[in-house]
């Protein structure tokens, strides 16, 4: 799992997210272990506790569950892990287009642009 | 969670200079905090009180409830601000002394980490560069099983990217119940691990606050706020 954090926002949002999306993109399956509290904090080069706040987090929305002793696993039903993917894939393409607009692009010839770059 | 520091009032007055103005400052278990400061901000000051190296003017440092002795010498692994080891001995003959010195000393441990920096335990401490003799350092306070472990500028003569070497050190070596107490100028470098941030100015705490409550009321890192806070 790769990580990509914002040095300037709260770490903890930041890892549910990218947690949410390596679920919601298939890297784990439900049902699945997830890496330990240890090794995630490793791997991302953050603070243990942060990752324990953050998966505690995602428990309470339903995208791990903890089991003692075991760790922490990927809950059957992603659709809320899918719903992050969603929200980020509507963010990104909102965040496109007005970075156009803002080029003087209106929507109709983004899109018109986009056909051709497709074609390419 | 439990408190394992606490300063009261705490005053360290030199001649000529107040070092720390009546401070108050609580940290619990569990945590890696950040003491962060400008030079001459009262850092190592407050450390060595914490150590027992120099006593309040007025105030006082407790660890774990104890004021600093030869008890709480036992449950605190302190890293200096330099070395204080004999250049003459060998990696292995300080770990040996360690060994003899602290009850909580896990040699296993300390091998290993060496072993992993390519360190050769037969080597003389003057033999090595600036930035493995802090390595062996660190190492070495991070091989004690202590409640509180207290760093005064853990990376500043280590190369970057063995920096991240330490900085998985500290997280995989320290036990979940122990407190780390970090004191630097790098906080770039270290902020991704931090749990809490104290700042310190002149002797005074001027904030002293979760790493997530500092980017989420400040929109920037703590890098960025540091040097905002701290511009000449």
């Amino acid at each position: 799992m790769k990580w990509t954090l914002d040095k300037a926002k709260p770490l903890c949002p930041q890892i549910c997210e990218q947690v949410c999306l390596s679920i919601a993109l298939g890297e784990f399956k439900p049902g699945e272990k997830m890496f330990s509290v240890r090794e995630t904090a490793l791997n991302a080069g953050v603070n243990p506790n942060t990752v324990q706040k953050a998966f505690e987090q995602l428990e309470i929305d339903g995208i791990l569950y903890s089991v003692r002793g075991s760790g922490w696993f990927v809950c059957e039903d992603i659709s809320k892990a899918k719903e992050t993917l969603d929200n980020l894939v509507a963010e990104k393409t909102e965040a496109f287009f007005s970075a156009l607009n803002a080029l003087s692009m209106d929507n109709e010839a983004i899109k018109k642009y986009v056909k051709e770059w497709d074609n390419e | 969670m439990s408190e394992i520091l606490r300063c009261e009032n705490l005053t360290k007055k030199y001649p000529n200079v107040t070092a720390l103005n009546s401070i108050n400052l609580s940290l619990e278990s569990g945590k890696i905090i950040g003491l962060l400061g400008p030079n001459g901000s009262g850092k190592t000051t407050l450390i060595k009180l914490i150590n027992g190296l120099l006593t309040p003017t007025e105030g006082r440092v407790l660890i774990n409830g104890k004021a600093p002795g030869v008890e709480t010498k036992c449950e605190v692994a302190y890293l200096p601000d330099n070395s204080y080891l004999n250049s003459w001995m060998t990696v292995k003959q300080i770990v040996d002394y360690f060994v003899d010195f602290y009850a909580d000393f896990r040699e296993d441990v300390a091998y290993t980490m060496l072993n992993r920096l390519g360190i050769t335990p037969t080597t003389r401490l003057k033999t090595l560069s600036k930035g493995n003799k802090e390595k062996v350092c660190l190492i070495l306070v991070m091989s004690r099983n202590a409640k509180l472990y207290v760093l005064d500028e853990p990376i500043a003569g280590v190369d970057p990217a063995a920096r991240d070497y330490v900085i998985s050190t500290i997280i995989n070596n320290y036990n979940p119940e122990a407190t780390v107490l970090i004191s630097t100028h790098l906080i770039s470098d270290i902020e991704q691990i931090l749990d809490e941030a104290i700042f310190i100015q002149n002797g005074d705490i001027l904030l002293h606050k979760t790493i997530d409550e500092i980017r989420e009321e400040k929109g920037k890192s703590v890098d960025e706020l540091f040097r905002e806070v701290f511009r000449w």
